[in-house]
């Protein structure tokens, strides 16, 4: 069977027709297999979904437990048959709970792997290279300007900051899911053991991480602190809260940004970011292109991101390579995760 | 290297001056000598090197890289050095011994020696030894452009304050001093006696004065003061002195301490001007000012020659250069600066005479004996000696009698009294965040006239304004654009500038000049919020032709680059 009877992009998303389910849909489906928790890959009302037990877990929280007609976990290295084929889910190293599912059918094994990064992360299972004929791969960093630099080296610019000024708050924006995690827990890593604050919007996630066994210290909730106690402080608020009224609870604040488009200074610039920290949850160029080596596969889809450089290095690679037009994928960095949106607390703040 | 990457990376992100004083303080503590001078150097633009150009930088990048991918990613980018710094593939020699990066000393004493034949291989060579951080640096020195807000009077500040000195000392030992500064560190961190300043011709630190209020008139008595014009120039010190060589040095220094003699080199031979037997040295305190058929110019066509690296004779013949002097520093082996104003003002006439110069002239002082007076002067300084030269005074300056010339802005010595501002009312159109402090307000604004054209009755952009307003009136402005954004662009909101919704400012200004980059044809100096209009509907906002005609006939092309925080106008 060729691979594009197995998956084709549809106005629901990657459609696996002879397994009779989607990857990651758009639009309430009869059968959806999930990648992640993100809210672009991750959508209420479809009647069945499949997907790791930290996913579906995140999905309740995010949507409440009624998120879908029925539920199914699956487990890393753990395969399903769905109609003609089989489905494996395999660790993608994105965020907890986050999945390469590879379909296979008749002898072709296709890896969808969602978003994924090859770097480390000490609140996620690692990811690990799946062989296989076809490789979706995603592209947000897809670009050679994207090389992330080391996490633990970005972390200690925003220390050196803390100590250099300590009458001041440190506001690190991070995307709830995942980045305000893993941020945390390499602040930890690098030694800093005073509390942590987290805007509201955080709570419930960054529990479920430790209830998950994922250690994150003492984390407190900015809500209620006094300005001036939150001098000198470190707090982790959803990328949009940094730049609006929310921040004037906080004494003269330094404003970080954990995200891979922090490499680009215009990007931070635009943001009025002060101190961009160039953490990404993504594959950068190096390690998308190592990937895609090590998979062995001789056929790439490239979908959500900067497909065109990607699509452009495979081919000069000798590999068969396609953008895959799928839309209504972003990267979770540019998504605004406080309900109702920042600007939504039109009041003023208590 | 690494480190002064780091600190230019994160001085290019910090808005506020205290913040990067700190950075610049800090760095100097941790940074070894002579690191640390070379740093101060590339911050005060100490350092000059064959510059590498931009299309050197290409060749190297497409050497290494797809052309495809180089171009996608400066596409993305949109800046060169930038891009070439992120996409720069390391060779696998270069992944596998892992070679030290450059020092900043091996990296500007290379630069300093290097022919241009090996300039692309040694470029290459840091380019694989350096990091991100660390090749976006060296290809912003080797292209001598830092570009990140850091003046150079605030990296001397930064230095000052390692040794809890104060700046002026800095400033005051400055010229004597040559990069890596190793003895004005040594003496900072108080390991040596304070450097001796042998340059011949030094720069003094600048007395300045406060704005009066008219409030501060009841508690002054005119008769302790003098009172003179205030040019619309630009503010400099003119120093004279001779070298171990028996040779004549000329400068001109800003009011920050910045030579800018390059700039005027029509004025310098008038510094050296005296009869050699009878040659003294000299510091004038002056104003420096656009001079024709002895016809002061305003400040638009004073602006043709600031910021220029180059100076053509046309520039000079077009636009003539004189001094008009306020004070006299030093004569001779004298420093009058400890003198009462009225002494050194009588050496100042009798220099002047002496000097005999038609460049250099004195700056006359004003008869009056009430603030009544001087009020009526300054309301219309024509007929009170300014004459046709009115259009160049921009208020009056009260001295006290007895002041000294001490540095920096000394309490209730000197008064500027500058001339009502000229004001318009515009409405707010547009509304961008601050920084800092205003991090979250919206605190930069946008303001239009209207104006009629082809598509009918319109607002037209004419300036833009981020002070001026008190931090209640912030607020509630702040809040204002958050209920009528209209549209939001990135970081821009448009807020509604209809004809009877929206919100009107009285803008002050100071004068404006004809400019082709703005979409009006108008540019304003100094704009900023001067009353808030809640009252007026924006249908009775001025109009783009009162704008036009407040424009002087004489006003000439755009200038290059506006510049005047950078050379100190005032």
């Amino acid at each position: 069977m060729r691979p594009q009877d197995i998956l084709k992009p549809g106005p629901s998303g990657l459609a696996c027709l002879p397994g009779g389910f989607h990857i990651d849909p758009v639009r309430p489906v009869d059968r959806a297999v999930i990648t992640h928790g993100h809210s672009d890959h991750a959508r209420p009302g479809h009647g069945a979904v499949l997907a790791t037990r930290e996913t579906l877990d995140m999905m309740a929280l995010r949507y409440g437990e009624n998120f879908a007609g029925t539920t199914q976990a699956i487990a890393y290295g753990e395969s399903v048959r769905l109609g003609d084929v089989t489905v494996s889910c395999h660790p993608a190293g994105h965020v907890l709970g986050s999945a390469q599912m590879a379909v296979t059918c008749g002898g072709t094994c296709i890896v969808a792997s969602g978003d994924y990064k090859d770097a480390y992360d000490p609140t996620c299972t690692p990811f690990e290279v799946v062989p296989c004929d076809v490789f979706i791969t995603e592209a947000t960093f897809g670009l050679p300007v994207f090389r992330h630099p080391d996490a633990a080296h970005e972390v200690r610019k925003l220390l050196d900051s803390v100590a250099l000024f300590p009458e001041r708050a440190h506001l690190v924006g991070a995307y709830s899911l995942g980045k305000a995690q893993r941020v945390i827990a390499l602040i930890r890593a690098a030694g800093y053991d005073a509390p942590i604050y987290l805007h509201g919007a955080m709570e419930k996630i960054t529990r479920y991480y430790e209830q998950r066994g994922v250690p994150l210290g003492d984390l407190r909730m900015v809500k209620g602190m006094k300005k001036a106690d939150l001098a000198g402080t470190i707090t982790l608020a959803p990328p949009s809260a940094t730049a609006d009224l929310w921040t004037r609870r906080f004494p003269d604040p330094v404003t970080a940004f954990a995200s891979g488009w922090m490499r680009v200074r215009a990007r931070a610039r635009q943001r009025g970011i002060e101190l961009p920290l160039v953490i990404s949850d993504h594959a950068d160029w190096d390690g998308l292109v190592a990937t895609i080596g090590a998979t062995g596969a001789g056929e790439i889809w490239v979908t959500h991101g900067q497909e065109d450089a990607l699509v452009h290095w495979c081919q000069t690679k000798g590999l068969v390579a396609r953008p895959l037009a799928l839309v209504g994928y972003g990267d979770e960095d540019e998504t605004d995760d406080v309900p109702g949106g920042a600007d939504a607390q039109e009041s003023e703040p208590a | 290297m690494n480190r002064f990457a780091e600190l230019l990376d994160r001085l290019a992100y910090e808005p506020g001056r205290n913040n990067k004083l700190r950075l610049i303080t800090s760095y100097f503590r941790e940074t070894a000598d002579p690191d640390r001078g070379l740093a101060l150097a590339a911050l005060t633009g100490a350092l000059s090197f064959k510059y590498a150009k931009p299309a050197l930088i290409r060749d190297l990048i497409a050497m290494r890289t797809d052309p495809v991918l180089f171009a996608l990613s400066y596409d993305y980018v949109g800046d060169l050095s930038e891009t070439v710094a992120l996409m720069w593939p390391k060779t696998d020699d270069v992944l596998r011994n892992n070679p030290p990066p450059p020092t900043l000393s091996e990296v500007v004493s290379t630069l300093t020696t290097l022919g241009k034949t090996d300039m692309p291989q040694q470029l290459t060579r840091w380019l694989d030894e350096l990091d991100e951080t660390g090749r976006w640096a060296l290809l912003k020195l080797v292209t001598g452009s830092l570009r990140i807000g850091v003046s150079a009077r605030l990296a001397k500040t930064a230095a000052a304050a390692l040794g809890d000195k104060d700046p002026h000392d800095v400033e005051l030992l400055w010229p004597g001093l040559a990069p890596p500064y190793l003895d004005l560190f040594a003496w900072l961190e108080g390991r040596a006696e304070k450097p001796v300043n042998l340059d011949p011709a030094p720069f003094r630190p600048v007395m300045l004065a406060h704005a009066i209020e008219e409030s501060d008139f009841a508690h002054l008595n005119p008769a302790d003061f003098t009172a003179e014009w205030k040019w619309d120039g630009i503010r400099i010190q003119a120093v004279s002195g001779r070298d171990a060589d028996g040779e004549i040095v000329a400068r001109l220094y800003s009011r920050t301490g910045e030579d800018i003699s390059q700039s005027f080199p029509d004025l310098l031979p008038s510094l050296r001007s005296q009869n050699p037997s009878q040659y003294k040295p000299f510091a004038i305190d002056g104003e420096l000012l656009v001079l024709r058929e002895s016809r002061v110019q305003s400040f638009n066509v004073l602006q043709q020659r600031l910021n220029r690296k180059t100076v053509t004779p046309k520039l000079m013949k077009e636009h003539p250069i004189h001094l008009r002097a306020y004070d006299l520093l030093s004569e001779g082996d004298d420093d009058l600066r400890t003198l009462p104003f009225t002494e050194r003002r009588a050496r100042l006439e009798a220099f002047i005479a002496r000097l005999d110069d038609p460049r250099i002239d004195i700056s006359p002082q004003l008869e009056f004996d009430s603030w009544d007076a001087i009020t009526a002067i300054r309301a219309d300084p024509a007929p009170a000696g300014a004459g046709e030269d009115a259009q160049a005074v921009e208020g009056v300056m009260l001295k006290r009698r007895d002041s000294a010339y001490l540095p920096g802005r000394p309490k209730g010595q000197w008064w500027k009294w500058k001339r009502d501002p000229r004001l318009i009312d515009a409405v707010l159109m547009y509304a961008q965040r601050g920084h800092g402090k205003r991090s979250s307000y919206y605190s930069d604004y946008t303001f239009g006239v209207w104006t009629r054209d082809d598509e009918g009755e319109r607002l037209v952009p004419v300036g833009k304004a981020y002070f001026g307003f008190t931090d209640e009136e912030l607020l509630k402005i702040d809040r204002f654009v958050r209920r009528h954004t209209t549209e939001t662009f990135g970081p821009v909101r448009h807020v509604v500038h209809e004809a009877d919704k929206g919100l009107v400012f009285e803008v002050a200004f100071e004068g404006l000049a004809r400019s082709p980059r703005h979409k009006s044809g108008v540019a304003m100096r100094f704009p900023r919020i001067h009353r808030l209009r809640w009252d007026k509907p924006p249908r009775e906002a001025d109009r783009l032709e009162t704008l036009e005609k407040m424009l002087v006939t004489e006003t000439a092309t755009e200038p290059t680059a506006i510049d005047e925080a950078a050379i100190g106008a005032h």
